[in-house]
């Protein structure tokens, strides 16, 4: 097959396997895509962590501890199909722990209140779940199987964390200023999340069909679902141009694209901290990647 | 370290189907990754798990007689069949 035919069969829907051949550029893109998604979910979970000693009723921290569980979970799959792709997890969590390997914007930041809990598990895996749910038709399909199982969790999240947040905007004006804090907060990292406005034809990712959905397409569904659900609770977004056009599509003012740029090559105001604390477990833990690897 | 192929069902009855893989050094460690990673939330029946090295694989079916009289599209009966309607003047009521 030459990489003509085999961008033609990706293009007609054709999906790839672990063992078959494929294009040098295929599979360099693929494993820098599937580790900074694996890569995310294991950073992911270290704002969250701060929490659960600090959760205000022992179901919550149950609630936020089984998350954190999935989310390494996600880790875990998601290393093993950069590891069939040629490159080994080991390799994948030093690159990290180097601070050599990207992870997502939305962990460079941090978490201030347990209004953040709520708002990153309802909205920042909100944003995510449609990333993913894109991810569920990537030409690639073992990363594509996996994604099920992934999407089904992080329903749950989101559940979880609008359950939070629904807790605290029918509790006391003190919790609604708590959250609403959070989503000023958060607001402008969410709106960078999906990335800057490619054209499709431009994006190298959509014509290896490893994605099947623009930056821009995620962001608008993103709105079009999300900021209904926020408006309803009485919360404000802190963005006086965001309004929906007649023609369905969401106007909003421009993401600040240089501090995307910034925070992702480890410039965040969370990022060093972030990346210690990884540094940290990654040499706490390795005598039980030994013991394992010895078994 | 072995890679482990899993294949889980979600209820009885259903097939099982690929749903990731895992390496462990032994099976009973590959059981235990794989109760967590797919069975934590009751999401399967049962689980397979397979070392890859031991599935066969098998992607080539030569046809070298072109056996078409075996498949669906080793019969065009479209000619035939508005033969046998003219034949039994029935070709009206065909559209």
């Amino acid at each position: 097959m030459t990489e003509t035919e085999f961008v033609e069969y990706l293009h007609a829907g054709g999906q790839v396997e672990a063992g078959d051949w494929m294009p040098d550029e295929y599979r360099a893109r693929l494993v820098k895509f599937v580790q900074m998604h694996g890569s995310s979910e294991l950073m992911g979970v270290l704002p969250e962590r701060e929490w659960i000693l600090r959760a205000p009723t022992l179901k919550r921290k149950l609630a936020l501890t089984a998350k954190v569980q999935d989310e390494v979970g996600h880790a875990q799959l998601i290393f093993r199909v950069v590891e069939d792709l040629g490159k080994p997890r080991e390799r994948c969590l030093a690159e990290l722990a180097a601070g050599e390997a990207r992870f997502h914007n939305v962990f460079h930041y941090p978490t201030r209140t347990w209004g953040d809990v709520g708002v990153i598990a309802w909205l920042v895996d909100a944003a995510a779940i449609i990333s993913q749910k894109a991810l569920l038709k990537c030409s690639y399909a073992p990363y594509a199987r996996i994604m099920k199982k992934i999407c089904w969790e992080e329903s749950f999240h989101i559940l979880h964390g609008r359950d939070v947040v629904l807790a605290m905007v029918t509790g006391t004006d003190e919790q609604r200023e708590l959250v609403q804090e959070a989503i000023d907060r958060w607001w402008p990292p969410l709106m960078q999340f999906h990335g800057t406005r490619i054209p499709a034809d431009e994006d190298p990712m959509l014509h290896w069909r490893i994605k099947t959905q623009g930056n821009e397409e995620a962001r608008q569904q993103f709105l079009e679902s999300y900021v209904p659900q926020i408006r309803e609770l009485g919360l404000s977004i802190p963005d006086p141009k965001l309004r929906r056009r007649d023609d369905g599509v969401w106007e909003y003012t421009e993401p600040d694209w240089d501090e995307l740029r910034a925070v992702v090559t480890g410039h965040g105001p969370r990022s060093q901290e972030r990346l210690e604390l990884r540094r940290r477990f990654f040499e706490q833990e390795r005598w039980v990647r030994e013991a394992v690897l010895a078994a | 370290m072995t890679v482990w192929e899993v294949f889980r069902r979600e209820r009885k009855g259903q097939p099982f189907q690929h749903a990731g893989s895992l390496d462990a050094p032994d099976a009973g460690f590959a059981a235990a990754w794989a109760r967590e990673q797919y069975g934590r939330r009751g999401e399967s029946e049962a689980l397979w798990l397979v070392p890859r090295a031991a599935i066969r694989e098998v992607r080539d079916f030569p046809d070298a007689l072109d056996l078409a009289y075996r498949r669906v599209d080793g019969y065009s009966l479209k000619e035939r069949l508005r033969e046998a309607r003219e034949r039994a003047g029935t070709a009206a009521r065909d559209r």
